[in-house]
């Protein structure tokens, strides 16, 4: 940007001026909406803006962001994962199954877990990349695939947490900071989005992300080795979800092969409410931190609010249609 | 594996569009569920199967991929008319979409049982084998009523639904626990249009312990006071204890749900659940089979049960806290009679 550049900008509309700062600034937008949700529902029900009530929708959104964050990974190479929800849950059901079938003690299903779900997101990884079939398509696929493995592997039964190692149900205990519960799998899950969003800024790895979804061709003219750096991504993004796995069993005290079923949808759902773009290259992980924080305070405040739940999904998707919206109209931001 | 190639080799021919011969001999009579993943129907399989080789027929089994999926249920019925069963048996995942179908498999001859959930009209089928769901939530909210009603506490209610579509068996089981409570149905057919007091809310729960647990998690934000929470089934009710665990008041709020699937007499047994009201799969199957068989023997159809419009396969209350004038069993009965 040069000076001139900046002169005429002084002198621009202030849509002009809007457009500019949520370019450069992608989060400013979902924050404003989280921010002025809050402030709406708190007014319209008083038990709302409560601490007991606050730590309810972090809560109830940890396992979503869990996913939402491997999911992000992906959408910010250009990708999409539809397999996302049922990668969490598939493993969720081996975690379990490891346990109960096998008698492992709790730290080896655990890890056990962990790889079955990162190598479930390297198989598409490598489908995306050696045999470069359209992430949307692979994913649709091993979507079906995993879905089918989870009923055979479960027969469709769902292992309660007492029967399993303490260690499996960990992530759903909380620790209480006044009124506020904050639940182990909370914090994993937070640690993670710092994790993230250090790497993505500050290392190689997180500026190559951007590149090859920003446009992979001349990611790959500059030097960058864009098959591995999506290879990664979505090896990384299986072990996220698998995370997810594991502090869903938390949640619900039970592995359930038949929960989840909209985590795939719910989890692209809140990056693009987060302001990341699904053309790529545009966004970030606190965003989609934020777009679930969204979806949790307008399913619990419309819920407070006593509006019919046929509505709240209508809010939800309203909201996503603005927000593609508004991303389609910050990239035409001239200069 | 080999029914499993017989009938991909089967399918094969008719595409070829050549007589298909099985070769068993024995009349065939099929069962289409609404899912393969779903206990209920996983049980359901086993007892038909059980009576479909008592009975000396051919039993062939289809399945939806998910709860809804209504082609893949039409197909089945094209598959079982082009193999000449003799009758079928079906959890419909759309009641009214599958009608069409149903009156083709009437033209080619065949006895159509509906399963579990009635189709829309219900004629459409010869014949209902189902559980009295509004007598299921009739007992819970009866057993329910009695115990407030000894331990002189004023009821302030959750009710944990299905889903928001209004389906008739969520109605049924919704609207028959407010009736044994003693709560005014409004309109008999809705959810959710009562204006008592005693209803803290209603949220759904899509049936699962995720739904349950989140569902329970608002309307205790909304009425911390809640101490009786109505639920569909048990793993609605298995969620709505972990939410209630978590703020500290699983000891004071009593659950009931429907169902009677082992691991819900398992939390009877654990005091997760005050009470539940069991169904019975098999013996719908069973007897819906057994209704086949006649049929292909000498064309007699099934009856309805006396002032029903449906074959009643029974309902029954579980509790280890039994109060007066509601007849139960103890959960030690429920778990040799429980499904899945």
């Amino acid at each position: 940007m040069t000076a001139t550049d900046f002169d005429v900008r002084r002198h621009d509309s202030l849509g002009l001026r809007v457009q500019h700062t949520l370019h450069g600034n992608p989060v400013l937008g979902p924050l404003a909406v989280l921010i002025l949700a809050i402030i709406a529902f708190s007014i319209v029900n008083t038990r709302f803006f409560a601490a007991a009530n606050l730590s309810l929708v972090l809560l109830q959104v940890t396992v979503i962001a869990t996913i939402a964050l491997g999911q992000t990974l992906i959408i910010l190479t250009a990708g999409i994962d539809l397999s996302a929800g049922a990668i969490a849950v598939f493993s969720s059901v081996l975690m379990a199954q490891f346990c109960v079938k096998a008698g492992m003690p709790g730290v080896l299903a655990l890890l056990l877990g962990f790889a079955c779900g990162t190598a479930m997101g390297a198989i598409n990884g490598m489908l995306v990349t050696r045999i470069k079939l359209p992430p949307f398509i692979v994913t649709l696929g091993t979507l079906t695939i995993f879905f089918s493995l989870n009923s055979v592997v479960s027969n469709s039964e769902t292992v309660r947490g007492s029967d399993m190692p303490g260690l499996m149900t960990w992530t759903g205990d909380a620790i209480a900071i006044g009124g506020f519960q904050l639940s182990y799998g909370s914090i994993i899950m937070l640690l993670l989005f710092g994790f993230f969003y250090y790497t993505l800024a500050r290392t190689a790895w997180g500026k190559h992300v951007y590149a090859t979804g920003d446009d992979v061709e001349a990611a790959r003219l500059a030097g960058i080795r864009t098959g591995r750096v999506l290879f990664s991504v979505y090896t990384v993004a299986g072990l996220l979800y698998a995370i997810g796995g594991w502090i869903l069993i938390g949640r619900l005290a039970s592995a359930s092969p038949n929960v989840g079923t909209e985590y795939n949808l719910d989890s692209i759902t809140a990056v693009v409410l987060g302001g990341t773009s699904l053309f790529g290259g545009r966004g970030g992980v606190i965003g989609t931190l934020i777009g679930a924080l969204i979806v949790g305070v307008f399913r619990n405040g419309l819920q407070l609010a006593g509006v019919a739940v046929v509505w709240q999904g209508f809010a939800v998707g309203l909201l996503v249609l603005i927000a593609v919206s508004l991303d389609q109209w910050i990239r035409k931001v001239k200069g | 594996m080999r029914r499993l190639t017989a009938v991909v080799g089967c399918v094969t021919l008719v595409l070829a569009g050549a007589a298909c011969n099985r070769g068993t001999g024995e009349p065939v009579v099929g069962l289409i569920t609404k899912t393969d993943t779903n206990p209920f129907f996983v049980t359901m399989k086993h007892g038909a199967q059980q009576a479909a080789d008592q009975q000396g027929l051919d039993l062939l089994t289809f399945a939806g991929k998910v709860d809804g999926d209504n082609e893949a249920q039409v197909q089945a019925i094209e598959n079982l008319i082009s193999f000449g069963a003799e009758g079928f048996l079906i959890t419909p995942n759309d009641s009214k979409a599958i009608v069409p179908s149903l009156d083709r498999a009437h033209k080619a001859g065949m006895l159509v049982i509906a399963l579990d959930t009635p189709v829309d009209p219900p004629d459409a089928a010869d014949a209902t084998f189902a559980t009295d769901n509004y007598q299921a939530g009739k007992l819970i909210g009866e057993w329910a009523k009695a115990k407030f009603a000894k331990g002189g506490k004023t009821a302030k209610i959750a009710m944990l639904d299905l889903n928001p579509n209004q389906v008739s068996v969520d109605v049924k089981r919704d609207q028959g626990f407010l009736e044994g409570f003693g709560i005014p149905n409004g309109d008999p057919n809705r959810i959710g249009d009562e204006n008592d007091p005693r209803i803290s809310g209603h949220d759904v729960t899509d049936g699962n312990e995720e739904g349950g647990r989140t569902a329970m998690e608002n309307l205790l934000q909304k009425d911390p006071s809640i101490n009786l929470v109505y639920t569909i089934n048990e793993p609605a009710a298995a969620g709505a204890y972990q939410a209630l665990k978590a703020a500290g008041k699983d000891k004071d709020v009593t659950i009931v749900s429907i169902d009677g699937g082992c691991p819900g007499v398992d939390n009877v047994t654990n005091g997760v659940i005050g009470a539940t009201s069991m169904q019975f799969p098999i013996k719908m199957a069973q007897l819906g089979v057994e209704a086949i068989a006649t049929y292909a023997k000498d064309g007699t159809k099934p009856q309805n049960t006396a002032g029903k419009d449906f074959v009643d396969t029974g309902v029954q209350l579980i509790t280890d806290d039994p109060q007066a004038g509601v007849e139960a069993k103890d959960s030690a009965w429920g778990k040799q009679n429980c499904w899945g």
